[in-house]
Order: structure tokens, then C-alpha cells, then sequence
């Protein structure tokens, strides 16, 4: 790809880990700078305004949720990439409600993750196999009647046949590229129901949501 | 102040002895054949070279004071435990001794100086022998005694010297074991004796109702004596109960507050050890399995593939530990009872036994029965054939519970092969995949792309009422 490399911050408390990915980076993104906790991370955004940020999901002084929805008002545009070492579904959960749009482990290979960076700068969202299960089985444990059903919003509150089969594929291991092929739709089709799904997952209001992340551990 | 780490380090003070007690034998002195409680010297003697212990008979275990069940020193813990009885029956039995004779509580004090704590091995009282200064100022004591005694007798009140003599042979003991206890116990005893003056709120008010307290019990103490020592034969039993039930209740008044807070403060103290224990543990264990995987990282440095499985394979374990309480090291299930755990199963075997990393997602879960015992045995053989076959690096495991039915899908992305073009002599994926699915009335898929990777894809019906 020749389009200009994407302007990125890597916020995690590990050093070791920031060298890492900074040297997996390499040439192909443009790191603006590193910080290790929630203060030094915001005022980094505010004074880099990078396009990615790489987030550790666990950091001092609040943790990953508390960098997003911090900047979320003064730099609405900047994009979050969750990335962790926790398969917590309540951690993978609550950093993707407060506004990251997408989530990756930390043994996601630097190809990948340079993939990834690139996406999320281009407005989509990228989802592991784990997230995609994750939302499956959040989305999938959902007896309509529960709550008031006044609340319930069949827009937001669930997936459409089309988005369950390319969470589906995307939890068996396929790149969206082998998804398209095996669906016969385009790739933008696969982003774009990924991104519908990355929406409910942030917009729904159904409190079982929150409740299955927080009662499940997925190992 | 943990009374776990106090006793090793002595202050560098080398009279301690610290070996262990020795076992009995042909040389000990003939009084230890007694049974009773005996001490001895051992070594040589010169060099203040000494041990105090107990001796005791047959194999039973050692009178010890205990660490864990006590209030004061751990004497009634230690009892119990030797006599096989309640702890609670061997205190209430020791106040009634201090209370109707008071040597109750001298014994308390000897035992105190004389039984080493649990795990330890020397005793308050070595230390104490060579403690000058506390030696003398315990012998400060006689003197006191000797006053009270002469009182005593000049007023005629022969039930102040029977209370006198244990009351001092415990006050110089107390002498000695605060003088050459650790400093952490110290500590502790400090920490008692000021809780004591510290009750109630704090302030002018606190003092001031300490003040009337300690005036109440007093007078109390005060008439009770009275009506136990000077009571008119006239009035007889009476007097005698109404006296003893007045000095009870002066204790009362006088430590009642004071006894509350020490419990309370012992049982903080004693979740605050354990949750320490408890923590440690878990640093030993963690520590040590990790540790032991850098090291054989270290060692295979130069295979790849092999460290990528070492740790793969510790990650698992730490995480199964962290999240689900399986002790690193244990073999953890082999029989699993749901599907998900199935899943994990297979996860764990593949990876360590084909060094291929296995990424597995579940999404839903249901016990297991026949059917999903040879779905899960079909994935097995699947994800085995994509290890061993497909030189892909990862396999991924999706497994979905649907409430229809329950699918498995593995996946990788290696040579591939062409389905059609299979010999009738490659059974394996025919007969251990698609023969046993179809014997359960399920389905297997096998999609495979040469360059691409292959798929496969189990399904079997779900029978929720036989689950």
C-alpha cells in the first residue's frame, strides 16, 4: 500500500512490550510518541493527534476506557484500537462500549496488527475471533422477553442472519477477504456489517449485555 | 510484624540456641524417665550453651504454644490442640484457675517463658537466662513480696498472701518474657496494654469515663474482697458467693472493653496473615512455574517453534489458574463434562503434543453426552490431521452451541488438499471424521482448496432432553 503511513500512539504500561510493537511497526506506520498511563496517554492524543491509538486494555489510573472517554470530547476523530493480553469478556466489552473500534490480542502477529492499524484508521472496525465469539454468544444468549420490552430495539438489540454469518467466519479464522469470497459479497459488504455489528455492540442499551460480559470467563 | 518471619534473626544474639530439641536417649537425666515436664542442659555449659524444653512421652506431638489459636501467648491453643479438646474449654478452664487460686495464672505466665512456639525452637526462658538486667529486675520482685506478705499477715487477711504469691511469680515472668520476647510480639504486648488505656472515643470524655470505669471496677474489687475476707460467719455461703460474684464482676468492668478489643484485634490479625499466606502461595506458585518456562525458553532459543509452545503452553496454564483456580502443575481435567471445556481440552492436547498454535473460540455451552462426546472426538482428529498435515502454524477451533445443534468448525491455512482426489487408503479423515459423525446422525463438511487450507465442519443435533 502507498497511501501515507498512519500516525499512531502506543499507550501501554509494559516497556517491553511498547518497544516490541513499535519495532513490528517499523517503517510501515509513523509512531508519534508512547505513554504509559491514562494521564501521559491523553496528553499525548491532545498534543499529537495521531489518527490510531494502540491501547493496553489494563492501565494505571483507570485503565483504557478512561483514556477514550476522556479524549472522546476534545478530539472526537482520533480512533482506538484495544489491544490486550486480557480475554476478560467484561474488559474486551466495556473498552469497546466506551468507543474503541476494535479489539486484537497481544499475540496477533505484526502483519496483522499492521493490517489492523490500517483499518481502524480507515473507519472500520477489526474484530479477533475471540471479539467476534465474544458478541455471538452476548448477542446469541438473548431471550427477547427479558427487560421491559418497551426497551427493546430490534435495530440495535440484534444481529441481522447476514452479520451472524460473518461474525460466524470471523470467529472460525477467516480474513473479511475469504469472507466475501465464501459469502460472495464484496469486501466493503463484509466491512460494512462488521462495523453495523461494532455499532449495536456500542448503542445497544440491552443491560444482558453488560451482565453476560461481566458473568462469563472465556478461558 | 508477622509472627511467621520473627525468631530467625535474634539480633545476632548467639547465646539463643536454635536446635532442635534432642530426641530422648540413654544419656538424659533420669528425672526426664518421669514423664512429667523436665528440662535439661545440653552442651557445654561454659559457653551458656543451653536448651529449655519439654520433655514428654511416647510419640505424641510436642507441647507447642500455638500460632494460630490464641489470644494471648497461645498456651490454651497449644493445650487443646495436645489434649484433643475445644480450645474454648481449655480457656474457660485457666480463668477459673486464675480466678480461684491466681496460680492459674502464674502457670500461664511459666508456660509462657517455657514452651517454644510452634516451629521454633528456643524457648522465652533461654533467652531470659541470659538477660541479666532482666533476671535482676524480676528478682526486684521478692522484695514486694515479702511487703505483702508481712501486711498480709499484720492485718489478719491470710487470703491477700495466697493471691500475692502467684501474682508476683507472674509479674516477674512477665518481667522476663517481655524483656526477651521478639520484637514482633513485643509489639503486640505493647499494642495490648495501650488498647487498654485507650477505650471508647477519644477525648476528654473517653478518659473521663475511663476514670469512672477503673473507679467503679475498683470499688467493686474493693467490696468483694471485703465480703470474702471479713465476711460474719453469720452470713456464711452468702457472702462468700456474693463476694467472688463482685471481684467477677469488677474483671468485668475493669478488662471487659479492654478484652473485647483484643479479640476483635486478633481476629484481624489472624485474616491479615492468612490472606498474607494466601498471597505468598500464589507468588511461589505462579513464580515457579514461570520461572522454570523462561528458563527452558532460554534453552531452546534456537527453535522457534518450540519456544512459541513453551509459551503458549504457560500462558494457558496462568491463565486457567488466574481465571479458573486450576493449579498450575495439576493435570487438570481429562474426562471434561461440558462443551466448552471439551473444546479447551483439545486445545491444550493439540498444541503441546504437535507444537501448532491452536486458537479456540467458543460461543454458547451444554453438558456433554454420547453425541457430543463423538462430535468433540471427531474435532480432535481434525484438528490433528491441520497439525500434522497442513504445515499451517495455527488451527482455529470454533466451536457454536445453537439449540438445535452443536457445530465444530476447524480450520487452517495450509496446503489443502483436493477432496475428490483422496485414495481409498487415506481413511483417517473418512473413517475417524465423517464414519463417526455419521454413526451419531451427524454431518461432517470437508472443504478443502490446495494452497488455501481446508476446513471441516461437524455438526450434530442437540437432544436437550437427554442432556
Amino acid at each position: 500500500m502507498s497511501a501515507p503511513a498512519v500516525r499512531v500512539v502506543l499507550v501501554d504500561d509494559h516497556h517491553l512490550f511498547r518497544a516490541g510493537v513499535r519495532s513490528e511497526l517499523g517503517g510501515h506506520v509513523e509512531v508519534l510518541g508512547e505513554a504509559s498511563d491514562v494521564g501521559g496517554a491523553v496528553a499525548l492524543i491532545d498534543g499529537t493527534a495521531p489518527e490510531v491509538v494502540l491501547l493496553d486494555v489494563h492501565l494505571p489510573g483507570g485503565g483504557g476506557r478512561a483514556v477514550i472517554e476522556a479524549v472522546k470530547q476534545s478530539r472526537p476523530e482520533v480512533r482506538f484500537l484495544a489491544l490486550s493480553v486480557s480475554d476478560a469478556p467484561e474488559d474486551v466489552i466495556s473498552v469497546i462500549r466506551a468507543g474503541a473500534r476494535g479489539y486484537v490480542t497481544k499475540t496477533i502477529s505484526g502483519a496483522e496488527l499492521i493490517d489492523a492499524v490500517r483499518r481502524v484508521a480507515a473507519g472500520d472496525a477489526v474484530f479477533s475471533p475471540r471479539l467476534a465469539g465474544f458478541v455471538l454468544d452476548a448477542f446469541a444468549t438473548m431471550p427477547a422477553v427479558a427487560g421491559p420490552p418497551a426497551r427493546f430495539d430490534p435495530e440495535l438489540d440484534q444481529l441481522s442472519p447476514r452479520e451472524r454469518e460473518v461474525l460466524r467466519h470471523i470467529a472460525r479464522g477467516y480474513t473479511y477477504k475469504e469472507i466475501a469470497r465464501d459469502l460472495s459479497i464484496s469486501t466493503k459488504t463484509v466491512e460494512s456489517h462488521v462495523s453495523a455489528v461494532l455499532r449495536k455492540l456500542q448503542l445497544s442499551t440491552r443491560h444482558q449485555l453488560t451482565r453476560w460480559a461481566t458473568e462469563r470467563r472465556l478461558i | 510484624m508477622s509472627p511467621g518471619r520473627a525468631g530467625r534473626d535474634h539480633g545476632g544474639i548467639t547465646r539463643i540456641n536454635d536446635l532442635d530439641p534432642p530426641a530422648p536417649e540413654a544419656g538424659a537425666p533420669p528425672w526426664s524417665a518421669a514423664g512429667g515436664p523436665s528440662w535439661w542442659w545440653h552442651g557445654p555449659s561454659r559457653q551458656r550453651h543451653s536448651h529449655w524444653g519439654w520433655r514428654h512421652r511416647g510419640g505424641r506431638r510436642p507441647l507447642r504454644r500455638s500460632r494460630e489459636d490464641r489470644l494471648v501467648a497461645g498456651v490454651a491453643g497449644g493445650l487443646a490442640r495436645r489434649l484433643g479438646v475445644d480450645v474454648t474449654v481449655v480457656r474457660v478452664g485457666l480463668v477459673l484457675l486464675a480466678l480461684f487460686s491466681g496460680f492459674g495464672a502464674a502457670g500461664y505466665v511459666l508456660a509462657w517463658l517455657l514452651l517454644p512456639v510452634e516451629g521454633e525452637p528456643g524457648t522465652i526462658a533461654g533467652r531470659a537466662l541470659g538477660d541479666r538486667r532482666g533476671l535482676a529486675l524480676a528478682l526486684a520482685a521478692v522484695p514486694f513480696l515479702v511487703v505483702l506478705a508481712v501486711v498480709a499477715s499484720a492485718s489478719g487477711v491470710g487470703y491477700v498472701a495466697t493471691f500475692a504469691w502467684p501474682m508476683v511469680l507472674a509479674g516477674a515472668g512477665l518481667i522476663l518474657v517481655y524483656r526477651n520476647e521478639e520484637e514482633g510480639e513485643r509489639a503486640r504486648l505493647r499494642l495490648a496494654v495501650t488498647s487498654f488505656t485507650e477505650i471508647g472515643s477519644p477525648g476528654r470524655r473517653s478518659r473521663r469515663s475511663l476514670v469512672a470505669r477503673v473507679a467503679l471496677g475498683l470499688v467493686l474489687l474493693a467490696v468483694g474482697a471485703g465480703l470474702l475476707s471479713v465476711g460474719h460467719p453469720s452470713r456464711g455461703a452468702l457472702g462468700l458467693l456474693g463476694g467472688a460474684l463482685l471481684i467477677l464482676g469488677s474483671f468485668v468492668v475493669l478488662f471487659g472493653p479492654w478484652w473485647l478489643r483484643l479479640a476483635r484485634d486478633l481476629v484481624t490479625e489472624r485474616n491479615a496473615r492468612i490472606r498474607a499466606e494466601e498471597r505468598a502461595d500464589m507468588a511461589a506458585q505462579v513464580h515457579d512455574s514461570v520461572l522454570q518456562t523462561l528458563a527452558l525458553i532460554q534453552r531452546n532459543a534456537a527453535a522457534p517453534q518450540k519456544v512459541a509452545q513453551l509459551a503458549r503452553a504457560q500462558e494457558r496454564e496462568l491463565r486457567s489458574w488466574l481465571f479458573d483456580g486450576v493449579a498450575p502443575g495439576s493435570p487438570g481435567a481429562t474426562e471434561p463434562a461440558t462443551l466448552a471445556a471439551g473444546v479447551a481440552l483439545i486445545e491444550r492436547d493439540v498444541e503441546a503434543a504437535h507444537g501448532v498454535a491452536v486458537d479456540a473460540v467458543t460461543v454458547g455451552d451444554c453438558p456433554l453426552d454420547d453425541d457430543l462426546r463423538a462430535l468433540l472426538a471427531a474435532a480432535r482428529e481434525a484438528a490433528v490431521n491441520a497439525a500434522k498435515w497442513s504445515g499451517a502454524a495455527t488451527v482455529s477451533l470454533y466451536a457454536e452451541v445453537e439449540p438445535g445443534a452443536v457445530s465444530v468448525f476447524v480450520r487452517d491455512r495450509g496446503a489443502g488438499f483436493d477432496p475428490s482426489a483422496v485414495g481409498p487408503d487415506r481413511r483417517g479423515l473418512a473413517e475417524s471424521v465423517v464414519g463417526r459423525m455419521t454413526r451419531h446422525g451427524g454431518t461432517a463438511v470437508v472443504r478443502s482448496v490446495p494452497g488455501r487450507g481446508t476446513e471441516v465442519e461437524v455438526t450434530v443435533a442437540r437432544h436437550p432432553a437427554r442432556s
